[in-house]
């Protein structure tokens, strides 16, 4: 029987869950890494049991965690993030230029072929790769041309939030940086663009064309259709049918479109899924009913999912990498709260039960599916 | 041989308990004895210092004899009774919320 393991990333340490294919009784291990904010962690698809987390103090720093055996011990691997060459400087607060400097690696991205390479996105914005199972990581610089001069920090930080590998093609990533917006490489990495167009953030951004300064918090793909992505933006959701070249807005009916995680089914390319939050002034759920929406259509026809979740007084928000998808049949949905709560659902987003109800407020969550 | 004191999250990332003793070559100073204990823990490089410049990182103090030595330059050297083994090198994380 297939078995399930959940990821979970915590302010206050990892958390991981894990239960068989019924997906019925849960078994909660840990913290690992008690006290310190765990924003990340992900196993390898070609070797579930090798298993990278991002380990972060405002004190002591970065540190790169890595297990080879489903995460029952861990080994400190390398954590120095240098910037390649000068570093240079990114727009800052008041208009001025300020110099790049590392402050905390948000998401962890293995390699679909490789369990000693991975991809680790940066705070301040930058993509780094190791080929040697975390002990030594090199930037890749050619992100930060992307008008990366013109790239200015949001009250959440300037952190690369988002990495999506294209199965079909290992020359081209997709990733996305809080209020700089979405990149994507066609040759591994060496060069990058803004492929930004047909988003809309007027009210941050005056100018309609602007090629980056958008704020994008989620970009989520099926493996099926490696060309069609959908996004989560700052407010609006959006999809893109030719790799990012362009995008329309499929927030349809959607009761608000500002929120952060956004997934698609395992199974059914067209189905996505996303938590809408009351504004970008109130992070928390229109009057206090934790809702996940599902489209069926690839977006703009939007149902509620409410059977198992709190329906009144929840005031929890649902960060951008906090949620995920299992690959069983029916497929399961899985997301975590800033409350401690992972809700999971084995049915496509029918029911829902808290598998856990007391965690920190949960920072990730990345579910393995395990034959 | 010298004394120093890691606060819990560096003691519990470099597996030990209690007080580190350490070998310095010399009189020690604060860089030293840094260089000392990253070179006997390699998982504590980037946690006390910068990497790259090897400025204190800004919530970690450092205290010996009842002395606030965070803003004294590397190459201060440390204490008599530090040296000798006497009063350890306190190396704290700082009060800064959360």
């Amino acid at each position: 029987m297939s078995k399930l393991r959940v990821l979970v990333g915590t302010k206050k340490g990892a958390f991981i869950l894990t239960a068989d294919g019924n997906r019925k009784r849960w078994k909660v291990s840990g913290p690992f890494f008690a006290g310190w904010e765990l924003y990340h962690l992900k196993g390898s698809p070609v070797d579930p049991d090798r298993l990278y987390a991002s380990q972060t103090s405002g004190w002591f720093g970065q540190m790169i965690q890595r297990s080879n055996d489903g995460g029952k011990t861990w080994e400190a691997v390398g954590n120095e993030f240098k910037y390649e060459g000068v570093p240079g400087t990114h727009k800052w607060y008041d208009g001025t230029q300020h110099p790049w400097e590392f402050k905390r690696i948000w998401h962890l991205e293995p390699s679909l072929t490789d369990p000693d390479t991975v991809y680790a996105g940066a705070e301040d914005a930058a993509m780094f790769r190791t080929v040697d199972g975390g002990r030594t990581w090199q930037e890749l610089p050619g992100l930060r041309d992307a008008k990366g001069h013109l790239w200015q920090p949001g009250a959440g930080g300037m952190g690369l939030h988002t990495i999506v590998l294209d199965p079909s093609d290992a020359n081209r990533i997709y990733i996305a940086i809080s209020a700089a917006g979405a990149f994507r490489t066609d040759d591994a990495g060496k060069t990058w663009k803004p492929i930004n167009r047909g988003l809309k953030s007027q009210f941050e951004l005056p100018d309609p064309d602007a090629e980056v300064g958008h704020c994008v918090h989620r970009i989520a793909m099926h493996k099926a259709r490696p060309g069609v992505l959908f996004m989560q933006k700052h407010w609006d959701v959006m999809r893109t049918d030719n790799a990012g070249d362009s995008w329309q807005e499929v927030s349809g009916n959607l009761p608000t479109d500002f929120g952060f995680p956004i997934d698609v089914h395992a199974h059914e390319p067209e189905t996505i899924y996303v938590v809408p939050i009351k504004s970008d002034s109130e992070h928390f759920p229109l009057d206090g009913k934790l809702r996940v929406y599902r489209s069926r259509t690839g977006g703009n026809d939007w149902e509620a999912l409410t059977k198992g979740l709190p329906q009144k007084d929840c005031y929890v928000n649902v960060l951008r990498d906090a949620m995920s998808v299992d690959s069983l049949e029916p497929s399961g949905i899985y997301f975590g709260t800033t409350g401690g709560q992972v809700y999971a659902s084995a049915d496509s987003g029918d029911t829902w039960k808290a598998i856990v109800h007391d965690l920190p407020a949960v920072l990730s969550v990345e579910v393995q599916t395990l034959s | 041989m010298i004394r120093v004191v890691l606060p819990y999250h560096l003691r519990t990332l470099a597996r030990v308990e209690g007080e580190v003793q350490l070998e310095v070559a010399g009189p020690p100073t604060l860089a030293s004895a840094f260089d000392a204990l990253e070179a006997r823990f390699p998982v504590l490089r980037g946690t006390i210092r910068d990497h790259a410049t090897l400025r204190r990182r800004p919530f970690v103090r450092f205290f010996a004899c009842k002395e606030d030595l965070s803003l004294e330059p590397p190459e201060t050297r440390l204490p008599d009774e530090v040296a000798a083994g006497v009063e350890p090198l306190l190396i704290i994380g700082a009060m800064a919320g959360g």
